[in-house]
């Protein structure tokens, strides 16, 4: 792994404040150069509970320590390891949505110069039985999908049969080979059919007062019903699994997944497998965006294959059978709010309708956001899900939040309109400083309203007319909207290895994912950082199932799982190097305590008096160790006295052609309050692909069904449309200062998801300041604006 | 994707030779569309005939003071072309509306007029559709109709054609020169590509086993009052839902001839010389163009999906000729609607 070596590792005179408004906030597609932003020493840093007396590489603008690995090639993907002997497949998905398969006719496939064979239910190897050894760390209730199980077809585009070739050309023509008879059973894939047939889930979150009877009562009321469809997540990367085949059964599985462990259960109970026989390598992951959480079938068919064959074996899927695994679920969404003539709201009402599977019941919490975001005295929420002959809906970034918060940010701004109070205004006067979903606590932080007060002044908020289609460029309709957005600071329970050896260097080893996020590029900021040596010579290992433990890389809980996990086990490494110290004669430590000293510049160092300090080599060689390897667990207690939440606020310039409905989002401006940022470069990345991401949703991806065929039509990414740079103009992220003491020691909160959420919502109320018209069905496309 | 061979032409009859040899071949330029069915299992040949090493890459003056374009000139060149740029402008900005930069250096201007229909149902082998297997049926029409044809569908297709530089070549009146085993003829261009009828599969009036040469594009280039504008889904990097190219000549504000194609909208580039014709020796203004368009669309039927295409081609047929007339043709760089 390569090391920017272009970061100064003195502390610079740039001030925080100024790296997070400033440099950060360089507009449009702009990144800030490592030479742009200089590391910063964080003055709060000296009391802080971490017990390091200096930040040098925590917070700064580090470019990605694998970055040079990705632009050159250097870094493997799933589908890129050269095996030898390796077999290729292709993979045939099901052309009927339900139904049984009556007859597979592999013949005239086999007939193929270089096919090996064609699995298929019928002659695959033994896989379990029971739905328990299907279940993954992410599975929702219900009966996994088992591919090539039996002959029952769940949804088009399933897995039927895997095609075995000497090469992938072959694999690929044979499966155009293989003849399917099915015996064909109706189904049903359209949500709005399917409404009145979905079943109430259990109470998503305790209702408070009577929010029936206070809208009634409420002097300005609000009713309106959104429509969110399928997307896809369509990560660069397709899903691709390479099993080599070790020997005695063995299997080293290169994999496309968020989570390497979790796979390594999940093989091990489907085919019933010792631990110590498999093992999941996943050390670069070209975007899932939750997708990535679950298994997907590609593995189950590629170890299928590599035992039938006793043989090295690859699959990947094409951009197309893409769609045939998760997808964030469609959903119709109503809210009603009830509001003083002052703006103070007395009812939230918040309910969902959502899609899953005929066999897992996948769903998130949409409507609970509503309840949390605002301060009322009465909510109620109400989730039912109906069930469709598609594959079971998974999570997508920003589930349930980029979903349920556009509802909600949109029936607030349709709220503002009916109260004619701008907007923001509203926001502010429903402001909630207490988490009422959560037993009416306080949050451990919560800057909001400086997200609101420093977006508004980037945005030039104060300058819009409150007055629909009163602004314009031109030809132009001009818009301006604006939205929150909100998330969990969720944190899971983690197990870091940090190995300082005597030379100066350190490997500091999680079972974790980097989906993309830069998960490498903190950990070896972290790590640093607590053992007060340079970046590059820290070594970060993840992606292997063999690593010390690790959740899931989801929820945005890694950056502050794993950086809170290195801090504890670097404690433990300056607990054994104290105690080394303190058998050096006349050790200038011989009375400090462990939180009385800090690792820096190569240093065990008093806190106290920098003049008491041995180097670390020095103590390493007098306690005659060449290494020491420290393993801890973290898990992360929550008090229960208050509530974990990031927050934005969202500001949102389209301008829209007034006769052809063609819509362009000139300007979006992101204010983000989410605790400690780690590193300034890869926050801003991950907050700024989120709002492109949340442009999409507002504007273009939609998964369509023929609904006669049950089937997804617009399965390539030239017909489901993302944003294009074209549709990308101005961007700006802001990082609000956020501390927070309480969340966890290194006051982090997780930035995967935020960047979204509140996006789509902000765009769509632009587009009705603009033009007037209330789309409330994503996307908004221009024929709902003629 | 089926196993094919690989033969080169070596020069044009040798393709024609080829090609007539094996019923099952097919030519390949660019293949940026062919390659693609051939994968989606939607094209079978058993012959690949490359043709890139044939003569056909100049641009040359003809003449009757006008060009005649070689068949694998590649689209970008040709766009950047300055005989192009300078006389045809309009072709230069269809074809700079099209594809991406990568596709457009790949992409011939033969081939440019043979790519296919982009219809979901054409490109997916588990549902029916006449066009890859006659008489199968359309699952269009009563399906995901969105991006699908308005005007000159017939009950056996609702299908598009997605160039955009064809709808540019409507409007130039380009003249297509093929060659044959019976030689060379010239096809003008409104009769090259057909509506679907009944006998969809049959996009173009080439004949099995010729070739398209090269197109020779008439002197009149209407380089002063002329734009392609075209409405799609996102900014750049999308399908037409409707596109107009027009070129004008103008006498001051009065119009002495035009004319305008629209794309996205047919199976083939639509022009409609009644529209057209209400047009000449009459003042360039809202009110004329709204009945050149309301005259265009006339007979245009919508489905489930698509009937916005009605008003949205009506919407842009007024801004186009708007664009044209007042010599603001609409930029393919900047995105805001001239």
């Amino acid at each position: 792994m390569s090391h920017d070596r272009s970061i100064p590792r003195r502390p610079g005179d740039i001030s925080r404040r100024e790296i997070m408004q400033g440099a950060i906030a360089i507009g449009a597609l702009g990144y800030v150069g490592a030479d742009a932003a200089t590391s910063v020493a964080i003055a709060a840093e000296q009391q802080s509970p971490v017990g390091t007396p200096i930040t040098r590489y925590i917070g700064t603008a580090i470019s990605r320590i694998d970055g040079d690995a990705k632009v050159t090639g250097g870094a493997k993907y799933a589908a890129e390891y050269k095996v030898p002997g390796l077999v290729h497949t292709f993979v045939v998905g099901s052309t009927i949505a339900k139904g049984r398969i009556v007859r597979i006719d592999a013949s005239e496939a086999l007939l193929v110069e270089g096919v090996i064979a064609v699995l298929t239910h019928e002659n695959r190897p033994r896989m379990a039985d029971n739905d328990k050894a299907y279940k993954d760390d992410a599975a929702p209730e219900g009966a996994p999908f088992r591919p090539l199980y039996d002959g029952k077809i769940k949804f088009n585009g399933q897995p039927i049969a895997l095609v075995l070739a000497e090469e992938s050309e072959v694999a690929r023509f044979a499966a155009s080979l293989v003849r399917v008879e099915y015996e064909d059973e109706a189904h049903v894939t359209d949500l709005y059919r399917q409404r009145d047939a979905a079943f109430a889930l259990p109470e998503p979150a305790k209702p408070r007062g009577d929010a029936a009877k206070a809208f009634g009562a409420s002097d300005v009321r609000h009713e309106g019903e959104y429509y969110v469809p399928i997307e896809h997540h369509n990560p660069m990367e397709p899903y691709a699994s390479t099993v080599t085949w070790d020997g005695g059964g063995k299997l080293t599985i290169y994999d496309k997944t968020q989570g390497v462990q979790n796979v390594h259960r999940y093989v091990c109970g489907v085919f019933d497998m010792k631990p110590d026989d498999v093992r999941i390598l996943s050390p670069y992951v070209g975007g899932a965006f939750g997708s990535g959480l679950r298994p997907q079938y590609q593995v189950v068919l590629a170890v299928l294959a590599a035992r039938a064959l006793e043989r090295s074996v690859r699959v990947v899927l094409t951009r197309q059978q893409m769609y045939s695994l998760g997808y964030r679920p469609a959903m119709i969404q109503k809210i009603r709010l009830g509001a003083k003539t002052d703006g103070t709201l007395d009812a939230i009402t918040h309910d969902a309708v959502t899609a899953t599977s005929q066999y897992e019941d996948f769903y998130r919490r949409e409507t609970t956001w509503s309840g949390l975001l605002y301060h009322s005295a009465n909510a109620t929420y109400a989730h039912k899900l109906a069930r469709l002959d598609l594959a079971t809906s998974c999570d997508m970034r920003g589930p349930s939040a980029a979903t349920g918060v556009y509802a909600l940010e949109s029936a607030m701004d349709e709220l503002a309109v009916a109260l004619k109070l701008d907007p923001l205004e509203l926001r502010l006067r429903c402001y909630s400083d207490r988490a009422q979903t959560e037993g009416d606590v306080p949050f451990s932080s919560k800057n909001l309203r400086e997200c609101y007060r420093q977006g508004a002044e980037a945005f030039g908020w104060d300058k819009r007319n409150p007055e629909p289609r009163s602004m314009r460029d031109g030809s132009d309709l001009v818009g301006w909207g604006m939205a929150t957005g909100v998330w969990e600071a969720l944190q899971m329970p983690i197990t870091v290895r940090v190995v300082l050896t005597a030379n100066g260097h350190a490997e500091v080893a999680s079972a974790t994912s980097d989906i993309g996020t830069g998960t490498y590029t903190i950990m070896a900021q972290v790590a640093a950082d607590m053992l007060g040596l340079p970046l590059g010579s820290i070594s970060v290992k993840l992606g292997d199932s063999t690593l010390p433990q690790s959740p899931l890389e989801g929820g945005s809980w890694i950056a502050a799982s794993v950086s809170n996990g290195i801090v504890t086990t670097c404690k433990a490494i300056r607990e054994e190097l104290l105690r080394l110290a303190k058998k050096v004669p006349n050790s200038p430590l011989a009375k400090a305590t462990v939180d009385e000293v800090a690792l820096a510049d190569g240093r065990l160092m008093s806190r106290q008096d920098a003049s008491r300090a041995i180097l670390i080599a020095d103590v390493m060689r007098h306690g005659a160790v060449d290494r020491i390897e420290m393993e801890k667990s973290t898990s992360f207690a929550n008090d229960g006295k208050h509530a974990h939440n990031t927050h934005s606020a969202l500001f949102a310039e389209v301008k829209v052609d007034e006769q052809l409905g063609v819509v362009r989002v000139t300007r979006v401006v992101s204010a983000i309050a989410a605790g400690r940022i780690l590193n300034a470069k890869t926050a801003h990345s991950q907050i700024m692909g989120g709002m492109v991401w949340g442009m999409g949703m507002a504007l273009h991806e939609e998964t369509l069904i023929d609904h006669n065929f049950g089937r997804i039509m617009n399965a390539n990414i030239a017909e489901y449309h993302v944003p294009v740079n074209a549709d990308v103009h101005d961007i700006k992220v802001i990082f609000v200062d956020e501390q927070d003491e309480i969340v966890n020691p290194l006051g982090v909160k997780g930035l995967g998801e935020i960047g979204i959420v509140g996006v789509p919502a902000a765009i769509a109320n632009a587009i009705y300041h603009a033009t007037g018209k209330r789309v409330r069905d994503l996307p908004i496309t221009l024929d709902k604006l003629l | 994707m089926i196993n094919f061979q690989y033969t080169r032409a070596s020069d044009v009859s040798d393709a024609v030779r080829q090609i007539a040899a094996d019923p099952t071949a097919k030519f390949i330029a660019g293949g940026t569309n062919l390659l693609d069915l051939m994968k989606e299992d939607v094209e079978h040949p058993t012959r690949l005939i490359d043709i890139t090493r044939l003569p056909l890459t100049k641009v040359e003056e003809t003449a009757t003071g006008g060009l005649r374009i070689g068949a694998l000139v590649p689209n970008s060149d040709l766009a950047w072309h300055a005989a192009i740029t300078q006389r045809y402008p309009v072709l230069a900005s269809a074809i700079l509306a099209g594809a991406s930069a990568q596709l457009r250096n790949m992409a011939s201007t033969g081939g440019n007029l043979l790519q296919r229909t982009r219809c979901f149902y054409f490109y997916d082998t588990a549902t029916p559709c006449n066009k890859r297997e006659l008489g199968s049926g359309c699952s269009a029409i009563k399906g995901i109709n969105r991006i699908n044809a308005i005007l000159g569908t017939s009950d056996a297709c609702i299908a598009t054609h997605p160039s955009d530089m064809c709808v540019a070549l409507a409007v130039l009146e380009a003249r297509i020169h093929v060659a044959g085993p019976g030689g060379e003829r010239i096809v003008p261009f409104a009769d090259f590509h057909r509506l679907p009828g009944e006998t969809p599969e049959q996009d173009t009036n080439l004949d099995a086993n010729e070739i398209v040469t090269a197109v020779e594009l008439p002197a009149e280039g209407f380089a002063r009052n002329y734009t392609y504008l075209k409405i799609r889904d996102r900014l750049s990097y999308a399908f037409a839902l409707v596109s107009v190219a027009v070129g004008l000549e103008m006498d001051g504000t009065t119009i002495r001839q035009a004319r305008f194609a629209l794309g996205g909208v047919a199976h083939k580039p639509w022009r409609d010389p009644s529209a057209e014709a209400a047009l000449n020796g009459q003042v360039a203004s809202p009110e004329n163009f709204r009945r050149a368009a309301d005259l265009a669309l006339r007979d245009a039927k919508g489905f489930e999906h698509n009937a916005f295409k009605i008003e949205l081609a009506r919407r842009t047929i007024v801004r186009a000729l708007t664009q044209a007339s007042r010599g603001t043709p609409q930029s393919q760089s900047n995105k805001k609607i001239a």
